[in-house]
């Protein structure tokens, strides 16, 4: 697979030369291959949202690059702006961003902005209100009679509305109820398959890393300090729980199963691997989830 | 963007000035910013600066911070120099078109815009070694003598602080907003004014909402803590007057004095 979006040694620092100095990024590289899905995770304070809006040029790193497909994105004017749209972002709380008098004129803002014809807005509006599950009688409400669960769909379906390569969301779900959760997350899912989109989801959740993410990269003060598989990184249990981050629920089920006598094999880490792996016991086949 | 204004920023620190009771520097600043319209003379104008590049060698500001400070109002001083300049009566030293460009014109516009930047350097200089809490309770302590005529120091020293508590919060909201709106491909930097004004309403929508929403929780908050106004009030942390208060007033006294006198010098 290709690479789509690369950085090669990102630093980044916040109020350069006043008392507030303060280094977020200490040398970055990272990079997303096309289609891929990778979970960011690390502590609060780590750099995970100085870090991707660099992804789109919204911060400029104060050394080293940000290549989409192979060209700086700070080249020129043009080239920024086009990364906005190639590389669509979604904040933390983006519910507090809608301000149209409709929804359908908020989701349709990225693509005007775009300078895309009328009918193709429309049809990149309704696509992306099905991508989020937000029922067509919504589209014409005011984002602010929404409940806080669909005000946050809304605001997804803005930047899914330009079509980007690649979709970055800083802790989408912060905030939701469990089902709004899985429903989000799902939402999310069909996207990066139908449409064969990389994504980059930053999450506090283990379980949402383990069972989602393709590969996961860890934060640790303005570095990476891990980047694997789930499987790679959750192997490394006790560093993950020096870090303040911990592991999957799953991981600790399977412990106290394994404790009980029971020979569940290694590497469950999400609770689909726990039931497979009791399954296939009562089946009477190995000890190994796959 | 607005990373830029430092107005009415607190810049915590140790120094003597730091420490001096709030009062004590609001009343130093009203005497400067007196004292800078009583000067007139080259002289008096050399005492007045210096007066203040002391006091921010004292209170450690960094120069870049400063300076940073006056960006936001270059065009207001910009335009006093360039109408004093060609609209003041003098003797013309250079003439084009219906402009003459006048000795005491340029003179004049000197001094203006030295005055300006010290009188906003100064004001600053309370902002940035002042916590917003102490420079409200000094508002509230120098205006309390006015409570007998039911002047509401209390509600007007409050409302002071909430504003002051919320120019960073806002600062950074917005700033969160516009990377938001920039995200979506909005353009606030190319265009003619109207295009500018339209851009800025994806802007203005949310952070207005969300200041109306911080208002009430902070509301809420105050309120669910018995928060019913000045009355009857008491306080955890008394002012109080220390030698280096008086002295500073001592000195703050001289200087105006001083101001006055080399006045009457070239
Ligand atoms: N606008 C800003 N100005 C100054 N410091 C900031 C700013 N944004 C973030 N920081 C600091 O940079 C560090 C990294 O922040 P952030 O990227 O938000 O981390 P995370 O998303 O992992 O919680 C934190 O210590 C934070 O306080
Ligand atoms: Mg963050």
């Amino acid at each position: 697979m290709d690479t789509v979006i690369r950085t090669e040694n990102i630093t980044h620092t916040y109020s350069p030369g006043t008392p507030f100095e303060h280094v977020a990024l200490r040398g970055i590289d990272f990079e997303a291959r096309c289609g891929e899905y990778v979970g960011i995770i690390g502590r609060t304070g780590s750099g995970k949202s100085t870090f991707i809006q660099h992804l789109n040029g919204l911060l400029k790193p104060l050394s080293g690059r940000v290549l989409l497909d192979g060209n700086d994105i700070h080249a020129s004017k043009e080239a920024t702006r086009a990364a906005r749209f190639r590389v669509g972002l979604v904040f933390q709380f983006p519910e507090y961003q809608l301000f149209e008098e409709t929804v359908y004129a908020d989701i349709a803002f990225g693509p005007k902005n775009m300078k895309l014809t009328p009918e193709e807005t429309e049809e990149r509006v309704f696509e992306a209100a099905r991508f989020v599950g937000l029922r067509p009688e919504e589209l014409k409400k005011s984002p602010f009679e929404l409940s806080g669960g669909t005000k946050r769909r809304a605001a997804i379906a803005g930047v899914i509305a330009m079509r980007p390569e690649v979709l970055i969301l800083d802790e989408p779900t912060a905030g939701l109820d469990p089902r709004g959760r899985d429903e989000l997350l799902d939402n999310i899912d069909s996207y990066h398959r139908e449409r064969g989109a990389t994504v980059i989801v930053v999450t506090h959740s283990m379980e949402e890393a383990a069972r989602r993410a393709g590969r996961i990269a860890v934060f640790e003060d303005g570095k990476i300090v891990m980047s694997g598989t789930p499987t790679e990184i959750f192997r490394n249990g006790p560093e993950l729980e020096r870090m303040g981050l911990g592991m999957p629920k799953a991981a600790l089920i399977a412990e106290r199963v394994r404790g009980l006598g029971v020979p569940l094999g290694r590497d469950i880490y999400t609770l689909e691997a726990v039931r497979d792996a009791l399954i296939s016991l009562r089946k009477g086949g190995g000890g190994d989830a796959t | 963007m607005l990373r830029d204004i430092t107005l009415g920023q607190y810049f915590p620190g140790k120094t003597v000035v730091h420490r001096l009771d709030p009062r004590t520097k609001l009343v130093m600043t009203i005497v400067y910013i007196v004292a800078l319209f009583l000067a007139e003379s080259w002289s008096s104008y050399a005492l007045m600066a210096l007066l203040l590049i002391g006091m921010i060698g004292v209170s450690r500001i960094n120069a870049g911070t400063i300076l940073r400070g006056l960006k936001p109002i270059v065009v207001i001083i910009i335009i006093t120099a360039v109408l004093n300049v060609f609209f003041t009566r003098g003797e013309v030293i250079f003439e084009l078109w219906i402009f003459k460009l006048t000795r005491e014109g340029l003179i004049t516009a000197a001094k203006m815009t030295l005055r300006l930047i010290m009188l906003i350097t100064g004001t600053f200089l309370l902002t940035y070694t002042t916590s917003p809490i102490a420079l409200t309770d000094g508002i509230e302590a120098l205006l309390s003598p006015l409570k007998k005529i039911r002047f509401p120091a209390h509600e007007l020293a409050m409302m002071m602080s909430i504003a002051l508590r919320f120019v960073p919060i806002l600062i950074e909201e917005t700033n969160k907003i516009m990377a938001a709106q920039a995200s979506r491909g909005a353009d606030f930097e190319t265009g003619g004014i109207v295009k500018r004004a339209k851009a800025l309403l994806p802007i203005l929508v949310p952070l207005f909402i969300s200041a109306f929403r911080r208002a009430d929780e902070l509301a809420e908050a105050m309120e669910s803590r018995c928060y019913h106004g000045g009355e009857g009030r008491t306080r955890m942390k008394k002012l109080g007057m220390k030698a280096r208060d008086f002295v500073t007033l001592a000195v703050g006294a001289a200087a105006v004095a001083a101001v006055v006198l080399v006045n009457f010098l070239p």
